[in-house]
This record gives structure tokens, sequence and C-alpha cells, in this order.
């Protein structure tokens, strides 16, 4: 980490330097206008200064003027709006292939894991030149995983999941922050985000033994609670179910409608299942009160190993054994 | 200021407001707006000290990176009290409840506000609940900052929190009162001939500012509400485990806190442009477009509340047109800035002490309305989301803005409140160190921010300091700023020169009475046969 004095954080992400060069064009903006004002209101108020009681002659409202100084700020928010909103669109788009870390916040720590397996607190170890999506939620209040150096940022939300992605290109170690207000000991929920090289970064994550992926645990979890029992009879089966459009009726009022399977929706089903209920192949929904609610018997890092492991159920031959 | 002119013909008025009785009963039960904005001023300079107190105590804890002047616990807590007390005490009412109260019936003509009982309420409600938020902070404070997240505040937070809220809840109720008030008076007690055009433009500023207040105070006491209602029985609102959702609180929240910010800056903008035509003796350029852009700022500014949420997991649609429509609010304050620049063209320029004021207002909201736009910008908000940028960027408003504007108001209208004139050239000393001041304090900010440096923070890293020292070396310089108007001003009050009507002869019937103004404000009702502003008709006075 450069301790020295600086007026931009280290560029060390693919983003960094699109976010500065917006940054530039701001603060030029900002400084031209500024100057201007500055300026006038100095010249003025010299070349104009009372020298006598003479009035000045009346004000006429001159038209041409006032459209042109509504115009034109209006042109050029709208070029500054259109480009933030391609830079963030860019932040927000996940590559496909992207390398999934899990980080869950509570107070006053980030608990990290990374797909393979290794668990970190407080650090997170990422390899260079490789988008890494971080999938982020909370346990208790709202934080935010704050990291200067990639002009990231993205809040950790109670019972849901928020995600952001970049690439880290440059090596080194940067500052970790929680940048939302979140108790006593806000301030000391820092660390550090260290980018490797590629091929040190599998040796890292190699220190650790494979039966501990959330892959592995989400696996035991689903047999522990039985869920292959039903979801293949009863209930939908979960082989290459992650990423379709299903459909689901709502709960309540009964109303069909198509869903997207991703994190979110597996969260959602696992915790509240009669919220939403999924159409057989009949096309009638499957009946309520079947699932119990997984609330409460679930921590956010067994839910996480959960959804990881039904995400890795492919409609391959292989995995149908898996779940009958 | 050597255009002081004592009118031989000024009529000697043997009463006015303050000395037709002194007893404390005829202050505390008053009915006449002109006290009830005097006592809202003591009330709001008590509060804005305090407030200030907590944060010259930020900014002495900061100079160092470590933890060393106060423990943590202390530290959030401080930081709240500060926030609580300056946006909901002192920012919200200090210009509408002051200024608004003292001149709003004077400048339409009038004996009084519309309701002089519900304005003495307002008052009552207004310190009932300061009264009750400093009793929550006196007895251990609360450390939720000053926009209450959920569910940090409903379920985690330990102290008074809901005491506080009750606080603020009351006091709600007063700036929805005030805001009444400002728009049944101005809407039906003109004087003839004050038509809508004719208006200053002070009073089409805090127009709109109450409209914003009637409107958007509801909210966000039904949200408190709701936060003392999960807090104390566990109602899944805001808690996500019982069906509850936390970002539901920061919707409702920021559907007030945002058009808040114009609460506190619009009525700011009203003073400056009293200010400019006064001291520059010309019609305000473009009054009809100054006047509108306070309406559309009113009616934008509630369509905008979604740009404080960009980092929480808001689609990225709605985080769009959140942010195409924040920069519309950009517009018409672009608008009244290029106005009042304007103004100053071919004018007859005096630099007074509101003068400086108001042109220091000019040069520091440019630069927080320009930074608003790395702010409604994506791209760039989400790095200094939750930053000292962000800091940096609403201080130049609601300090740079809302204060200078207050200030320069005060020295404006001092004459007028008080009858007397205070040292021009410790005005003219004050408001430049309040500008270094102001200056040094949050300028070095930005940039602490944009290197990254989170707010709430207690201790830091160590390559911030630098800037943290400066900035609070600026704060000490601006601390000292604001007390020297409290010195000479309160000298005044027993040694300053005797004002007159007009001693800066300016236009607008404030200035058409005796100082202080009798106790119905005018001897006889006014009638108005010009706009506001005419100076190029008023007749020439030696100077």
């Amino acid at each position: 980490m450069d301790k020295g004095f600086r007026f931009i954080p280290e560029q060390a992400s693919e983003a960094a330097s699109q976010v500065d060069a917006l940054t530039l064009f701001l603060t030029l903006l900002t400084a031209f206008f500024t100057i201007l004002i500055a300026a006038l209101i100095i010249y003025f108020s010299w070349k104009y200064r009372r020298k006598s009681e003479v009035r000045p002659a009346e004000t006429k409202t001159n038209y041409t003027l006032e459209i042109a100084w509504t115009v034109i700020p209006l042109i050029i928010s709208m070029v500054i709006f259109v480009w933030g909103a391609k830079v963030f669109v860019h932040m927000k788009r996940v590559p496909e292939g992207a390398m999934e870390i899990y980080v869950v916040g509570r107070q006053w720590m980030w608990k990290v894991q990374h797909p393979e397996g290794r668990r970190e607190i407080n650090e997170i170890h990422v390899p260079r030149g490789r988008p890494v999506v971080l999938t982020i939620t909370s346990e208790d209040v709202i934080h935010s995983v704050g990291i200067p150096a990639f002009r990231f940022k993205m809040d950790a939300v109670p019972g849901k999941y928020t995600q952001q992605w970049f690439t880290a290109t440059k090596t080194g170690e940067y500052h970790l922050f929680c940048d939302q207000y979140c108790g006593t000991q806000h301030a000391g929920m820092v660390g550090k985000v260290i980018v490797m090289e590629p091929g040190e970064y599998e040796a890292w994550l190699n220190g650790v033994k494979a039966d501990d992926t959330p892959l592995g645990s989400g696996k035991a979890l689903f047999d522990a609670y039985g869920c292959a029992v039903c979801h293949s009879a009863q209930a939908p089966s979960m082989s290459g179910l992650y990423g379709r459009k299903e459909r689901v009726a709502d709960g309540g009022t009964g109303k069909i409608e198509d869903v997207q399977v991703n994190d979110e929706y597996l969260r959602r089903s696992i915790l509240d299942p009669n919220d939403q209920l999924a159409v057989a192949p009949d096309g009638k929904p499957y009946a309520r009160g079947i699932m119990p609610s997984f609330r409460g018997r679930l921590t956010e890092e067994q839910l996480i190993s959960i959804i990881a492991y039904i995400k890795s159920l492919k409609n391959t031959p292989a995995q149908r054994e898996v779940v009958p | 200021m050597t255009a002081i002119n004592y009118p031989e013909s000024a009529p000697v008025v043997e009463e006015n407001y303050l000395n037709v009785s002194y007893d404390v009963k005829s202050w505390l039960l008053t009915l006449d707006h002109k006290r009830i904005g005097v006592l809202y001023m003591i009330t709001v300079t008590l509060f804005f000290f305090l407030g200030g107190f907590a944060a010259i105590m930020l900014r002495l804890e900061l100079a160092t990176p470590k933890a060393d002047l106060m423990q943590t616990e202390m530290y959030n807590r401080m930081f709240t009290m500060h926030g609580v007390l300056m946006v909901f005490f002192f920012l919200i009412p200090a210009i509408p409840s002051v200024l608004g109260n003292f001149l709003i019936p004077i400048m339409v003509g009038a004996k009084d506000m519309a309701f002089p009982r519900i304005n003495l309420l307002s008052w009552y409600l207004y310190m009932t609940g300061g009264t009750i938020v400093l009793v929550s902070i006196i007895f251990g404070g609360l450390d939720t900052g000053w926009t209450f997240y959920t569910p940090y505040s409903s379920q985690f937070a330990i102290g008074n929190v809901i005491l506080a809220l009750v606080g603020i809840f009351i006091n709600g109720f007063g700036s929805i009162f005030t805001g009444l008030n400002i728009i049944v008076t101005v809407h039906k007690m003109r004087a003839p001939g004050l038509t809508w055009g004719r208006l200053p433009l002070f009073v089409w500023a805090n127009y709109a500012t109450s409209l914003i207040m009637v409107l958007g105070t509801p909210v966000v006491a039904i949200t408190l509400g709701l936060v003392v209602v999960e807090r104390l029985w566990g109602v899944g609102i805001f808690d996500y485990r019982l069906g509850g959702d936390p970002i539901l609180f920061q919707h409702l929240f920021w559907f007030y806190s945002h058009p808040a910010v114009y609460i506190m800056v619009l009525p700011a903008m009203g003073v400056i442009s009293e200010l400019i035509a006064c001291f520059s003796r010309r019609r305000i350029f473009g009054y009809e477009f100054v006047a509108i852009s306070s309406l559309a700022i009113a009616f934008v500014g509630f369509l905008v509340w979604g740009h404080h949420m960009f980092v929480s997991g808001q689609s990225i649609y709605g985080a769009m047109i959140f942010s195409f429509l924040s920069f519309f609010v950009a517009i018409p304050s672009a608008v009244k800035v290029f106005n009042w620049t304007a103004t100053l063209y071919k004018g007859s320029i005096v630099w007074s002490t509101p003068m400086m004021y108001a042109l220091g207002f000019i040069g520091l909201f440019t630069v927080g309305g320009l930074t608003g736009l790395f702010c409604a910008s994506l791209g760039t908000n989400i790095h200094i989301h939750d930053t000292y940028f962000i800091i940096a960027h609403f201080h130049y408003i609601m300090v740079g803005g809302t204060i200078m504007g207050y200030l320069g108001g005060i020295h404006f209208w001092w004459p007028k409140i008080t009858g007397r004139l205070y040292n021009e050239t410790a005005g003219k000393v004050s408001a430049v160190i309040v500008f270094l001041g102001f200056n040094l304090t949050f300028f070095p900010q930005f940039i602490l921010g944009y290197v990254g440096m989170p707010r709430r923070y207690h201790f830091y890293p160590e390559e911030f300091q630098l800037l943290n020292v400066m900035s609070s070396a600026g704060a000490t310089i601006l601390g000292f700023g604001y007390l020297m108007p409290l010195v000479y001003l309160i000298w005044s009050l027993r040694h300053g020169k005797i004002a007159g009507p007009n001693p800066w002869q300016a236009t607008g019937l404030e200035w058409e009475t005796s100082s202080p103004p009798p106790p119905e404000n005018f001897l006889e009702k006014p009638v108005v046969n010009h706009e506001a502003y005419n100076y190029h008709e008023q007749e020439p006075t030696p100077n």
C-alpha cells in the first residue's frame, strides 16, 4: 500500500481509469465555471463600483440570454448523464465467466469465501486480470464494501444479495473499507484487498482442503435436510434449474408469472417457500405449505453454500444421479 | 457604511415592537410575528453553537489518525449530535422561521402572519422538540447518525434513539405550521397592488420552501414514527426477518430529506436576491426566471431521492432514472447563479458586509452545485458515495450556501430588527474570515473523499492525515469567524448607531416603515404601485 500523499487513489482496476476520466472532465468543468463566475464577480464589482449616486439603468429581461443559459447547462448535463451512465452500466453488467466471491458483512468484520473453499476474514485475495464478481450480504445491519483503488462500492444489505464486479489490473495491497455507518467500530471494519498474479492466487487457494468448498458443504446440507427427497418427484427438480426462466404462481393471489432463477430467487424460495410456488409440468402450481421455511435455521454462509450447490447441478446425465 | 442617511422628514415613531412591553410574559405569549422571529433567532443561535461545538470536537479528534481525544462511542454520538442539531434545529428553521417570520408579513404589507397563534405554537413545538432532543443527548445520547438508517436504528443501536426521534417528530409539526402560515399569508394578506409579479424574491423563495415543508415533513414524521414503532414493539416494517425491508426506510427518509436540502438553501437564495439587488442598485436580472426557478427546484427536488441510494442495490434502470432527474435540479440552480452575476453588470456596487456574504455565497454555492454533478453522475457517484467528498459537497451547499445566506440576511436586516447599526469593519473582517476558514475546512475534504476516506470514521489510515489537519485548522478559523458576529452584533444593541428606517436606501415595504417597526408594522396600510427593486425610479440621494 502506497502511504504517500496523493490526489487520486491508485488505479488498480479496469474501471478505475474510466471513472477518473469522467472525474477529470467534471473537475475541469467545475474549475471553468467557478473561475468564470468568480472572475465576472470580481471584474463587475470593481468596474461598476459605486462612484456616485447616479442610478443604473433599468434592468430589462433578456430572453435570449435566459434561454441560452438554461439550454447550455442542460446540454452539458445530458452529456455528463450519458457518460456517467455508460461507465455505471459497464461496472454493473457482470461479464460471463466472472469468478464469484462471497462477502458477508457483520458487526464489525468481513467474512469472505472463495468458490474453491478458502475462507478469510477482512482480506480478499483476488487474481490479477480476471473478472471477479462479489456477491454481498450482511448478517445484521447495512454495511458497504468500498475499495477505493478499484473505484468499487456496494452495500451489504441484510436479507438481500447485491453484486458488483471488477477486474484488478495491478498486483498489490489495497484498502478495503466499510463505507456505510454500522455502529461503534465502523471505523475498525477495514481490511485489505490483495491482488496476486493468477499463478500465485492458485497456489494460495490450494492451501486449503477441497471438502470445505461452498459446493461441498452445500451438498452436505442439501443431504442433511433431505431436500432431494422431495425435489425430484413432488417438487421441481434442481437439475439445470439455475439460470432458467421458471413459471411461478404468487402464493397469495395465484397470479402466474415468469421469474429468472438467480441467487436472489433461490434465497427467497428457501426462506419463504410459499410466497411463490413453482408451476408443475401439468400447468398447476405445486401445493402450498409442503416445503417448510428455513428462515432462522440457516446462517447466511450456509445459504450461500446451498445456493452454490444448486448452481452446480447442471442438466447432465452424470449429475442427474446426484438428484435422481 | 458611508451612504447612511437620516431622512429629516422620517416620522418619529415612539412605539415599536420592542418597547411596547418589557416583561417576560409579553415575550413568551407574544403573537407578534416580529417577536416570534426574534425568539427563533435567539434559539436557533443557541442550537447553532451547540452543533458547532460538536463539529469542533470532531475536527479536533480527526487532526490525528488515531483515536485519542475521546472514545469511539463518544465520537459516534458527537457526529450524530452535530448532524441532528444542525439539520433539524438550525438549518431548516434558520431562514424561514427567523427572517421569514420577521419579514414576510412586512414585505407583503400585512399586520401579521395569517395565523398568529399557530405561529407562536410553531415556536413552542420547536422548543419542545429541541428540549427533548437535548435531554436525549445529555442523558446518554445516541449514535445512529442524523440519517437514522435501519436496521441499525431500529434494532441494533443503543442509546436514546426513541426519545430523540420523538423530539424530531414534534419539531416537524413546527415546520409544517410555519410553512402553512407562510403560504396562507402570501396568498391572502398581500397589500393592495402587490401582485405576484411584484413580490420580492425573498417571498417567492420562502413560498416555494413552505410548499416543501408542508408536503415533505409529514413523510419524514411518519417514517421516524415507524422506526419508533419497530423499536418498541418489533413490528416488521424495516426488519427483513419479519418480512420488512431496510431499504424502504431509505426511500421514505430521502423522500423528505432530499427536498429538505432545498428547504435549507432556497430561502438563502431568496436572501441573496435581495442583497444583490440592493447593493447593485438594480432590479434583479431575469426576475421571472429567478422566481420560477425556486418553484422548479421545489418540484424537481421531490423526484430525485433515489440518488442517495445508488449503491444500496437499486436496479440499473432505477438508478439511471434518478440520475437523469437529478441533473434537472442543476438547471434552475445554474439559472439563478447566472442571473445574480448578470445583475452586477452595469450596477452601482457597494462592498458592504451583507454584500460580501452574498458574493461569498455565489462563489461557494457555485462550487457546491457543480460538485453536485459528480454526485448525480452514476459513474463517479459509486466511488465517492459515503466518502468525505459527499461531506464536502453538502457542506458547500448547507454551510457555504445556507449559513452564508443567513448571516448575510441577518447583517442586512439587523438595522431593521434592532434599529441599530453594527460596526461595518468588524462585519467585513468576519465575512472574510468565514469565507477563508470555510474553504480551508471543506476544500481538502473533496480530495480526502476522492482518495477514499469514508465518512463517520473515528480513526483512519495515516496517509489521510495531512488533508485532515488542513481541514481541522480551517474549522478553527471558521469557528472564530462565527463567534465574531455574535460579539459585535450584541455590542451594537447598546452601542450601535441609530439606523433610521432605511440605512441601505433599499426598496421594499420593510424599508418604508420605521426601525424597529411599530407593533402592527405600518402606521397606514401600504399600497403598492410598482414592481420590486425599482431602483431605477428611486430618487437619487446624496452620497
